[in-house]
């Protein structure tokens, strides 16, 4: 916290020396040393150390497939293969890169989720929160034009998906288009600006990331409990060992799961399609992006019908575009006092509804629209006749034998007669997903603001020290 | 600060520590450098890249006088058809004064029946003083010795490569080949 004392003491002369000139060591060890910090920090706390590293590996293995990749049209996907089959350790770097987007998002989801449970948006955290939705915009993007690289089939035919999105902005959309494009189609000049974009984001990220840690290190760590420190004696340890061997043991397990992805199924994240190369004649039936953006993708379809001028192409564009936005008000959303939801028990629910409602947008970004979750009834057959006397009409069967003889006897008495399928009603991934989209922004936009208004906290501690020792007086300290 | 949350009831077992330590710190040495090693290794050369490193040349197309030029790799290689005088003076040579001393014999190969060509001399096509490529009779300079002349600093080589005059320490480095026929050779990096 920015309040107290540094307590570093150069030792040697030359640290003596440097600390007058760069107190670079002063700034490491108050930073990361004997930065106090709340003693009551679980586990979902970890994640930032463990992003940090997903940030560190993917910089590192990125620039060395940066070696050995060609970012043209017609060398693009031979020189991934390359990678993988001749460079030395080509495969397992490329491993690394690629499942590492997926754990880089993994930790974040789980690292905002917590920012959302506990309350950490709120004062005085909001610039905190600010910066990481910076972070989370620049890591969509990094990793959306990084999934173009490999020019397989869904890198072309997703970049066009994405970059057809801005051609729904009304009146400037199509030349936005083109300029992103830098042409009338996605190309070989598409490719070489997406690498060179995919190679400078990581950096802005890691400056970003500086502010985000300057910007927790200000107010310090919020906490489970949601309290200010009061007291850095009874409050708060030292970040060196208590949390450096924490945030380590997590790391650690961390990378257990991300190896055994890496080793064992590194392409179990990915799509199969994405090993053919681009061919901008023929896009994959079903057209997908990579799981951390599906429930963005689901808010973009779940968009179908328009609203007064504007048609739905472009409502769900802004819809999209807004749930992330969402995420940048949200600390002046929520009005409650109260930071952490273990003491809003009315809240706490919600949140958890909320969680639920992001992994279904997940689940309907993955599937077809379309496809029926629960049928009501079943598909019929239905013939559509005008029979010999001119008059139209239709009817519907069961079976196929009775529809094709009926058709055929309308035939021969002289009338017109097409068999259809009439589709029986259902509740469909459509629909589900644009329950979840009501939720997602009914959330932010509306129980957030009112329930901070109305509920009841509960159970609420004084203080971080009260939460771990209850209401007893600690003992005492014993003389010496 | 955490001396003052130790409670008299905690002992501070130093060896366990010691233990944990050491332990902590071999186990992230040794990590490191097992994750260091791929890292490293990938930039030395790829499978494709070994395997596109030999040539086989048709010495016949070598016109007498002349030479070609054969890029391995995209390392320079020259293969040089000497007239009957020219290796007069490449044998000459051996008795010279020479920097790099190399009788002109050592520096052929045996073709498959043992004998040897001595109007085929194939060498490596970088100066050795610091890898210029010297320039050769389709350039119209061979140098003083009548072999090849390096442009950048200077050095002369004679009509059996080797270097006569100039700053270049040793011969034109003989690459290794083989005679797969009389009129073929296999150059290899």
């Amino acid at each position: 916290m920015s309040g107290h004392e540094s307590t570093y003491e150069p030792k040697s002369g030359f640290t003596k020396w440097l600390d007058n000139r760069l107190p670079i060591v002063r700034l490491a060890h108050d930073s990361f040393v004997d930065f106090p910090t709340p003693k009551n920090l679980n586990y979902w706390y970890t994640f930032g150390g463990i992003l940090a590293v997903c940030l560190v590996i993917q910089i590192i293995t990125g620039v060395v497939l940066a070696m050995h990749y060609t970012a043209t049209v017609d060398e693009a996907f031979g020189s991934v293969e390359r990678i993988m089959r001749d460079v030395p350790y080509g495969w397992l770097i490329r491993n690394i890169h690629m499942v590492g987007a997926s754990m880089f998002f993994l930790a974040v989801y789980v690292h905002m989720f917590r920012g959302l449970y506990y309350g950490s948006y709120k004062a005085p955290r909001e610039v905190l929160w600010l910066l990481g939705c910076v972070i989370f915009l620049l890591m969509m993007a990094t990793a959306f034009l990084g999934y173009m690289l490999p020019w397989g089939q869904m890198s072309l035919h997703g970049a066009n998906v994405i970059i057809n999105l801005f051609g729904a902005i009304p009146l400037v959309g199509e030349s936005i288009q083109a300029w992103l494009m830098g042409g009338p189609s996605v190309g070989n000049q598409t490719l070489q600006r997406f690498f060179s974009l995919h190679y400078l984001l990581p950096f802005m990220i890691a400056g970003v990331v500086i502010l985000h840690i300057w910007a927790l290190h200000v107010p310090g760590n919020n906490n489970p409990t949601g309290q200010e420190v009061q007291d850095v004696e009874k409050d708060t340890v030292p970040f060196h060992p208590y949390y450096t061997v924490k945030d380590g043991f997590a790391i650690v397990v961390f990378l257990i799961i991300f190896a055994a992805f890496v080793f064992y199924a590194p392409n179990v994240l990915g799509h199969a399609d994405n090993y053919i190369e681009a061919n901008p004649l023929v896009t994959p039936a079903h057209i997908v992006p990579e799981w951390y953006l599906l429930p963005f993708y689901a808010i973009l379809r779940a968009i179908t019908f328009n609203i007064g001028p504007i048609d739905a192409k472009l409502l769900g564009v802004i819809f999209m575009f807004g749930s992330i936005a969402v995420l940048f008000a949200l600390p002046w959303l929520d009005t409650s006092k109260v930071k952490s939801m273990r003491y809003r028990p009315v809240a706490k629910q919600f949140f958890f509804g909320f969680v639920v409602a992001c992994l279904l947008l997940s689940w309907c970004g993955a599937e077809n629209p379309d496809n029926p979750i629960i049928k009501m009834g079943e598909d019929k057959l239905i013939v559509t006749y005008t029979d010999a006397a001119g008059l139209e009409g239709s009817r519907v069967f069961e079976e196929y034998a009775p529809a094709s003889q009926f058709r055929e006897e309308t035939v021969t008495a002289g009338g017109t007669a097409s068999l259809g399928i009439q589709v029986a009603p259902a509740f469909r991934f459509l629909h589900l997903s644009q329950l979840m989209t009501l939720y997602y922004f009914a959330y932010f936009l509306i129980i957030l603001p009112w329930l901070g208004l109305r509920e009841r906290p509960k159970g609420e501690p004084d203080s971080i020290h009260q939460s771990i020792l209850g209401n007893e007086a600690p003992a005492a300290a014993p003389a010496e | 600060m955490s001396d003052s949350t130790t409670t008299a009831t905690e002992q501070v077992d130093e060896e366990r520590r010691d233990f944990i330590h050491v332990a902590a710190i071999a186990a992230t040495v040794g990590g490191a450098g097992m994750v260091a090693y791929p890292f490293i290794d990938q930039m030395n050369a790829a499978g494709d890249t070994k395997a596109a490193s030999s040539l086989e040349v048709d010495v016949t197309k070598v016109p007498v006088g002349g030479e070609i030029r054969v890029l391995i790799g995209g390392k320079p290689f020259f293969l040089r058809h000497r007239t009957p005088e020219e290796i007069a003076a490449a044998v000459n040579g051996n008795g010279a004064r020479l920097p790099d001393p190399e009788t002109d014999e050592e520096r052929l190969m045996p073709l498959p029946d043992g004998s040897y060509n001595p109007a085929i001399l194939v060498t490596s096509g970088a100066c050795t003083h610091l890898g210029c490529v010297p320039v050769g009779p389709a350039q119209g300079n061979v140098g003083e010795y009548g072999g090849w002349y390096c442009p950048c600093h200077g050095s002369h080589y004679d009509t059996s490569g080797r270097i006569r005059k100039g700053p270049a320490p040793s011969n034109l480095p003989i690459p290794d080949y083989e005679w797969v026929s009389d009129s073929v050779v296999k150059i290899s990096l």
